[in-house]
């Protein structure tokens, strides 16, 4: 009797000294967010849809398979050599170091991108940063998420020729933020122009972009049929307002996913009624995932949202899509490499590379039609190259089309020819991606 | 020629925005010798001040959400808070710095610009704001109907605004006590004290009257643009008309407002598009910079002669 108390004592000791283990387990990730400077509002909002999601997965299922995750911030003000210095605070924290890196910048991005392979840790750009790092072969460690800026350009032209049919003769003016993230699109363009016969004008605007006076003057001379936004931050209220100003139609401008923000509309008022703008997730708050974390998160008093009323904004979203994919990808690593422990960067970058959010899985997270469905490979780090637009009607934005192809054989092309060139000049040898699991 | 006419209109319509902003310096320069480096983020608090009352003001009085009660009460709020912020930059920035060389009380204001944003943002938070003067931006449809040439309503609002506040301030730097007491200190620091001008109350002064100049340049700048962060840029936009107006005139801020307005976008349309577009942002400070070579003091600045 005594002999089996003591067992059953020793079980008893012994099972709350594991589950101790198991509580203790932390995936760690550090942010290196802005919610300061001069692109705070994105930022937070971004940052805040993040977090809200994590602290969702914590309260709700007590973390990623048992294994709660845990962060830090570090402020970054958009600034490169504040990035860096993030990045180096934040990649040796947390029990296994950081699990990943999304600086929100391409400039940090172009900073860090040796770094990462040195360090093991992936990095992760959802929607911007470096085009050709789609092609995992060359960027192992980098991961331009769900649609890269090539692939949307392409559906914008899609788009474009779904409204006017034969785009033979069209003009289209590029109004483009003068900067490499501005630049982005040209030899897209250029390609398309020449294989479907309409004209592309590119007209720069100066960083910030908060004068276009001339800009748009030289649009009213070229009397384009559409006009493409391809701006960031205050650049964007400002060409919606000097559009009305000189009379163009918002109806035939079509932005980018960095022109398509509350952000960006509310500043223009009335002006910006009738504007579309691409996205690689949508704006609302109808959306299940979106509804628990009110409840879960918000309900607690935990939400990291100062101003709910952000909650389900285009930016906030595009936080919660980074925060479905982050958990996924260490869902996904865990089933190799197991559950109920902190994983390292590597063993997360394996996660990222074989990514599988189905439209079932994708139900299942209450996120279907919130993001497309996502499927990586170490040659595709890319996954999708899916968009949807949305029409600002005066008040909100509203879903118009469902998720549009891009033309990926003509991308793919063009990102292995980039990647190829990008990997002589460093010296790289592609992997070998017959020989990846 | 109308294309032309177009251009050069719409310029010298921005250049008077401009303009707008350079006054603050010039006030402040005049009368302390100080470089305010934080004038453009004190523009993004007076715009974000005013917008955050009159966002509160509705739910703290009861008063109709949108209403004019909301709006001039909100600009008084707005102003006071300018005011305030004035006397205290004086009081804590610069008042302990005094005698000490102009490159200090230069730093001084750079991190003072770093603060005020900081405030700005602390209080008010990061969204970005819309903002409605109830002026449309539109073109004036007698100009299009008529001469096909486009001008925009609110940037004849705009430059009109700033005209009677070059005007008023013209006025009152020239005939009121205190405007006489300004010009004496800008003159001479030393010996306005000896004739007994309390230089600390002129600081106070201009600081409050340069923080009414920024909030309305923030209005009409918000008002065009939405209110955010990126209003702190539009001091960059003021530096070469400083540069080429003169530091210390009024007049001189209004001339090289319009001059650096309309040659920027003339450059942007004529010269732009052989060396690749978006040379609106440098081209100013290129232009600034000769004219520097042929006369640094500026069009309407005082010449700084030292006997040797």
């Amino acid at each position: 009797m005594e002999f089996k108390k003591t067992v059953m004592l020793g079980a008893l000791v012994a099972g709350t000294l594991a589950a101790g283990v198991a509580m203790a387990a932390e995936q760690f990730i550090g942010l290196p967010s802005y919610r300061v400077g001069a692109y705070a509002a994105g930022g937070s909002g971004i940052y805040g849809g993040w977090i809200d999601y994590m602290n969702l997965i914590n309260e709700r299922d007590g973390g990623v398979g048992g294994v709660k995750l845990v962060w830090e911030e570090c402020e970054t003000e958009y600034n490169n050599a504040r990035g860096v210095e993030c990045y180096e605070r934040l990649k040796n924290k947390g029990e296994t170091g950081n699990s990943m890196f999304s600086p929100l910048s391409t400039g940090i991005t172009y900073s860090v991108l040796d770094k990462v392979a040195d360090d093991k840790i992936p990095l992760v750009t959802i929607g911007y940063g470096r085009t050709d790092a789609a092609d995992g072969r060359v960027f192992p460690w980098v991961f331009p998420l769900i649609t890269t800026y090539w692939s949307q350009a392409t559906t914008m032209i899609k788009y474009i020729e779904s409204k006017e049919g034969d785009l033979k003769g069209k003009k289209i003016v590029l109004l483009y933020h003068d900067s490499a993230y501005g630049k982005e699109p040209h030899a897209v363009l250029d390609r398309m122009a020449a294989d479907k016969g309409f004209t592309v004008e590119k007209i720069a605007v100066a960083h910030p972009g908060n004068e276009q006076q001339s800009q748009w003057l030289q649009i009213r001379q070229i009397r384009p049929d559409w006009v493409i936004l391809w701006g960031w931050g205050v650049m964007n209220p400002t060409a919606l307002k000097a559009a009305a100003k000189t009379g163009f139609p918002r109806t035939k401008m079509l932005g980018v996913w960095w022109s398509g923000a509350e952000e960006d509309t509310i500043p223009a008022g009335s002006a910006a009624k009738g504007f579309t703008a691409a996205g690689f997730n949508v704006a609302g708050a109808d959306y299940p995932v979106i509804k628990d974390i009110k409840k879960v998160v918000y309900g607690k008093s935990l939400g990291n949202m100062e101003d709910e009323s952000r909650v389900g904004s285009v930016y906030y979203n595009r936080g919660v899509v980074h925060g479905i994919i982050a958990v996924e990808a260490i869902r996904k690593a865990q089933e190799k490499y197991g559950k109920g422990k902190a994983l390292t960067g590597e063993q997360i970058r394996w996660g990222y590379e074989n990514l599988n959010i189905d439209d079932k899985k994708l139900a299942e997270l209450g996120a279907a039609g919130f993001m497309p469905p996502l499927k990586t490979s170490c040659m595709d780090h890319e996954g999708s190259g899916k968009v949807k637009y949305q029409s600002w009607d005066g008040a909100k934005w509203k879903v118009v089309t469902d998720w549009i192809d891009a033309d990926k054989q003509m991308v793919r092309g063009m990102i292995e020819e980039s990647a190829a060139k990008y990997a002589q000049e460093k010296g790289i040898t592609p992997r070998d991606c017959s020989k990846e699991m | 020629m109308q294309f032309f006419l177009e251009v050069l209109i719409g310029g010298l319509l921005s250049g008077v925005l401009y303009a707008l902003v350079a006054l603050g310096f010039v006030l402040i320069f005049k009368a302390s010798g100080v470089f305010n480096f934080a004038q453009g983020a004190m523009v993004f608090f007076a715009a974000l001040t005013f917008v955050g009352f009159t966002e509160v003001l509705p739910g703290w009085t009861g008063l109709e959400e949108g209403g004019g009660v909301v709006f001039w009460l909100a600009f008084v709020l707005a102003l006071v808070s300018m005011v305030v912020l004035g006397i205290a930059t004086e009081k804590i920035v610069l008042r302990p710095l005094v005698n000490q060389p102009p490159i200090t009380l230069f730093m001084a204001t750079i991190g003072l610009s770093y603060l005020v944003e900081g405030i700005a943002q602390g209080i008010w938070g990061a969204n970005v704001r819309g903002l409605e003067l109830g002026i449309e931006d539109v073109p004036i449809e007698y100009m299009l109907e008529h001469h096909n040439i486009l001008i925009s309503s609110f940037d004849l609002f705009a430059a009109a605004l700033a005209g009677v506040l070059v005007g008023s301030l013209a006025l009152f730097f020239q005939y009121t006590k205190v405007g006489r007491a300004l010009r004496a200190v800008a003159d001479d620091h030393q010996a306005a004290l000896s004739i007994g001008i309390p230089l600390q109350h002129i600081w106070a002064i201009v600081w409050g009257v340069a923080g009414f100049v920024a909030l309305v340049a923030g209005l009409i700048w918000g008002a065009r643009n939405g209110v955010q962060f990126a209003l702190t840029f539009t001091a960059l936009k003021a530096l070469p008309v400083l540069i080429l107006g003169g530091f210390t005139s009024v007049p001189g801020a209004i001339v090289g407002g319009l001059i650096i307005g309309a040659s920027e976008k003339l450059a942007e349309v004529y010269v732009g598009p052989f060396v690749g577009g978006g040379i609106e942002s440098w081209f100013p400070y290129v232009l600034a910079l000769l004219f520097l070579l042929v006369r640094p003091e500026g069009l309407f600045g005082e010449r700084h002669i030292d006997r040797v």
